[in-house]
Parts: C-alpha cells; structure tokens; sequence
C-alpha cells in the first residue's frame, strides 16, 4: 500500500447558530486558511472530495453548491461522499491508492440549526420501505445505552466521568462550542431527554466546517516537514436493521482491529466521534484505551457538526501528534444510529 | 371496504421545515433590490460580476468582496417560450421565460419577458425592468414584474462569452 499522509487540517470555529452565513460561506474561510498556512493553492490538489448531507440544506444536490467555495478554474478532479467527511477522507485515500492523485483536498461541512436534526437524521438514516418510521436520534442512542448499561459494559458513572471531562478538556480546543463546566450534581439535577440520555450526555446542535489536506509519501514533504501517516484505516458497517444487532456487540469495530493489527498498538492519544456519553466508555473499552488519553479536544460532546464530527476527530488526532511528542493516534469516526458504522484510522509520526 | 375502495398503496406525506438563510452576500444584495438597486458582486482575482451573487466566485473559489452597482438594463441571453400551463401560475400561455445578462453582469438570471409577441423574442435583445409598485417591494427581484424590449439595436452574441481578464 502506499504511503499516504496528512499534512494539514483546519476548522471553523463551531457555532451554535450561523445564521445568516450560508454553508460557501462557512467552507471558504477554512480552505482558504488551509492553503494560506501551506502556502499552496487549489492547483496543487489533484483530486478534492466533500462530504456533506443534502437534508441538512434541504435540497437536492445541495452539496453542488459547495464546490463554489472552491476554485474551480482550471478544471478540477472531484467527488462527494452524502457522509460524514472522514468518508471523503476515505475515499481520497483510495483515489491515491489507485495511483489517480497525489494529493487531496478533502472538507466538510454542515448547519444543524436551520432544522430539526432529529428528523432530518431519521430521514437520512431510517432504512424504511413504505413510510419513514421517524425513530430520532437520541432515542436509538438511548437503547443503545440502556443495553451497554444493564449488561454492565458501562455504568453510570463513567457516563459522568465523560461528561465532565469532555466539558474539561473543551479548554484545549479553541474551536469548541460547549465550554461551560459541569459537574455531577448539575449532572445527576439534569431532567431526561430520553433515559438514560440527558442533555450533558447528548451533542450540542452546531453549525460548522473543516478541511483537510492529504498527500503520498512523495508530495507530503513538499507541503510540511513533519506529515502525518495513516499507517492503517479500515470502516465496516452493520446492518441497518437495528433488530437485527446485537447493540453491545461491536462486530464491525472488532474487525477493523483485527484487519488493521492494533492489537498490539500502543497508542498515545485517541480521539472518538462519540456523540453520546455512554459511547466514550464502551468504545474506550473495546478498543483498549483505559491508559489512553482520549479525546483531549473534548469530543464531538463539546460540538458536533454534521459530516465533519468525523473528519474533525481525524484531525484533531493529527493535530495532537503534530504539536506533541506522541507518536501513535487513533481516530475513530462514526456514522449511522448506535455505531452502526465505524472508520479506525491508525496514525503515527515518523521520528 | 368494497371491491372500489381497495388500494394497493398508502399516501404518506412527509415534511421538513427550515429556516432557510440566504448567506452574508445574498442578504446585502437583497436589502439593495428592496430598495429597487440591482448591486452585483465582482471577484477580486477575475473581475467576473455576479449577479445575483451568491458570496463567492465559483471560478476562483474567493468571496465577491466587491460591490457593483448595476442598471436594470441588460439584454436576453437565452429563452424559452412555454405553451404548457402550470397550475396555480396565474401567467397564461404562451408565455417567455428568459436568461437575463444585464449590462456589466458575467452570469445571468431567469426572469419573464412581456410586452412584445413571443414570436419576435430573439437572442441578443435588449430589455430592461419593468418594476412593480414601490411600496410593493420586498427582498425579492419578484419587485420586478418583468423585462421588456427596447429600443436599442440587438447585442452581439458573441460578446456575452466569458472574456478571460
């Protein structure tokens, strides 16, 4: 396989309402801070890959109107994934892989406040076959939850730990929405949305943007002297027929560990798309990251935007090994209801 | 239920509501089209003038910083004359719907052409607005009722390409 790096990643502030900024206006400042930090331009990018969700604009081919943040003269090589952006991120990898491109411009981006997320997500993710059957978000997460918990796979108290801490560790991440403390009798004060799921333990609505820039081995050195490898990375996804899961059976993400050989891995840093609180101890726990330090930037608990959550814990990784003295991150990105589909992304510095 | 009243299907409608936002460029254009200003945007790499601008030039991938007055006079880029009636639209056919370029505009916009037989609409004509009733306006180039013909001679075709700067 060759060898594919990260050489750079940039978000937009997350904003709990953008308001009168459209989704161009929110990816252009982004791009352009990508390129600006690089010192490159979009004709040094071979190939650029979106991910994005035309519910949340409520438009077909919504997503089209994005590339106008983008420069597209001369013409330009490009794709777009109606996911989470790690999956663009994905499919840049393959494109480099098969030997199209060596370098990638990859964004995403996303406005939650102009809708009802719940349903839009429904929308977007409810495998009906005569009418939608509207289960929301937070309510699948919240069987998942329950079924973690009353196998004892997680208690209740880690789903506090992970509140806390999310809110703590928001104070490393500039780019955070939720920055305002909790601790347990807030917590423990806080009425049910859905049990076991209260407001700490749910994402905040956020509207936002990130880019990122990949590069083979060869052109990585030409944009940073220190990139950022993806040693491995692998998604599967589970069945859409949530009765057809075993909710505390990772299967998915227990084949990727083994496909990517992190048994063995020792990891620095990690950083989760975990929307919800109980999903940061049960992955922790499947993925064998007690002694890790996860989520340093807060997780998606302290801001979450929609098709870029995902891309966001991959940079947020990268960032971590960058600006530190750690050499393997794991990132983990996430989509469908209850971790139905999961991406690892194995991360290391060469020294 | 009798035999008639069977159905081998079931209506489910759905719906999402929105608050849709029109973006930071598209707002300042529309507070001037409440005024009855056409004010288009120009790209500060290619110079291109958009109009309705959409916050960015799709070119250059740069936001259209630059405000650019405009006339309401510009001419038909391209049309097409609909016969088929579409309901609840009050327009009787036949009707032109048009590519209006107005002058100094690199992009066009859909909008009606009335006040001369459709058969005579022709490619390179000059129109102008015809504006409804100042106090009928709002953040919408609907406060314009249409475009009419002008008395001026045909533009040349060829000129309404995209001229690189």
């Amino acid at each position: 396989m060759k060898k594919v790096a990260i050489v750079g990643y940039a978000q937009h502030p997350i904003l709990e309402n953008a308001g009168a900024l459209n989704e161009v206006e929110l990816i252009m400042p982004v791009v352009h801070q990508l390129f600006d930090e690089l010192g490159i331009s979009q004709n040094n990018i071979d190939f650029t890959c979106s991910g994005s969700c035309d519910y949340l604009q409520g438009a077909a081919f919504a997503f089209v109107e994005g590339l106008s943040a983008i420069q597209t003269n001369p013409p330009i090589k490009e794709s777009h994934v109606e996911m989470d952006a790690a999956w663009a991120m994905y499919e840049s990898m393959l494109k480099i892989q098969m030997g199209d491109a060596d370098t990638a411009l990859i964004y995403g981006f996303g406005k939650s406040s102009p809708g009802r997320l719940d349903s839009i997500i429904s929308l977007q993710m409810d495998p009906y076959y005569i009418s939608p059957l509207w289960p929301d978000r937070v309510s699948l997460a919240a069987i998942q939850a329950r079924v973690l918990l009353e196998k004892n796979i997680i208690t209740p108290e880690q789903m506090i730990t992970a509140v806390i801490e999310a809110r703590t560790n928001s104070k490393n991440n500039k780019n955070a929405l939720v920055t305002e403390l909790v601790d347990k009798e807030a917590y423990l004060a806080s009425e049910k949305i859905s049990s076991p799921l209260n407001e700490f333990d749910c994402p905040p609505i956020s509207d936002g943007s990130s880019a990122m820039i990949i590069a083979s081995e060869e052109k990585a050195y030409d944009f940073t002297d220190q990139p950022i490898f993806i040693e491995g990375i692998d998604h599967r996804i589970e069945s859409s027929n949530i009765g057809s899961r075993d909710l505390s059976k990772p299967s998915g993400i227990l084949a990727s560990i083994e496909h990517l050989k992190l048994e063995k891995t020792k990891f620095d840093v990690a950083e989760l798309h975990t929307q919800f609180s109980h999903e940061v101890p049960y992955l922790q726990s499947v993925l064998k990251l007690s002694d890790v330090p996860t989520n340093l930037s807060g997780g998606p608990l302290v801001g979450n935007v929609m098709m870029c959550a995902g891309l966001d814990a991959i940079g947020k990784t990268y960032e971590s090994l960058k600006s530190n003295d750690l050499i393997n991150g794991l990132a983990h990105a996430s989509s469908g209801p209850c971790l139905q589909h999961n991406m690892l992304v194995h991360l290391e510095k060469k020294s | 239920m009798s035999e008639e009243e069977k159905k081998d299907y079931a209506e489910s409608p759905i719906n999402l509501e929105y608050h849709y936002t029109a973006g930071s460029a598209t707002t300042r254009f529309l507070n001037q089209v409440k005024e009855g200003k056409i004010v288009g945007q120009s790209c500060p790499k290619c110079s291109a003038v958009y109009v309705p601008p959409r916050g960015s030039c799709p070119r250059c991938g740069v936001a259209t910083n630059i405000e650019v007055p405009l006339t309401d006079k510009g001419c038909i880029e391209s049309f097409t004359i609909v016969h088929i009636p579409i309901p609840g639209n009050p327009i009787v056919p036949p009707y032109v719907c048009a590519m209006i370029r107005l002058d100094g505009a690199n992009i066009s916009f859909l909008h009606l052409i009335q006040g001369i037989d459709v058969e005579e609409i022709r490619i390179g004509m000059r129109i102008q607005a015809v504006w409804k009733p100042k106090d009928e306006w709002t953040h919408s180039l609907e406060n314009i009722k249409w475009f009419a013909p002008i008395d001026e001679p045909d533009v040349d075709v060829a000129t309404l390409r995209f001229q690189e700067s």
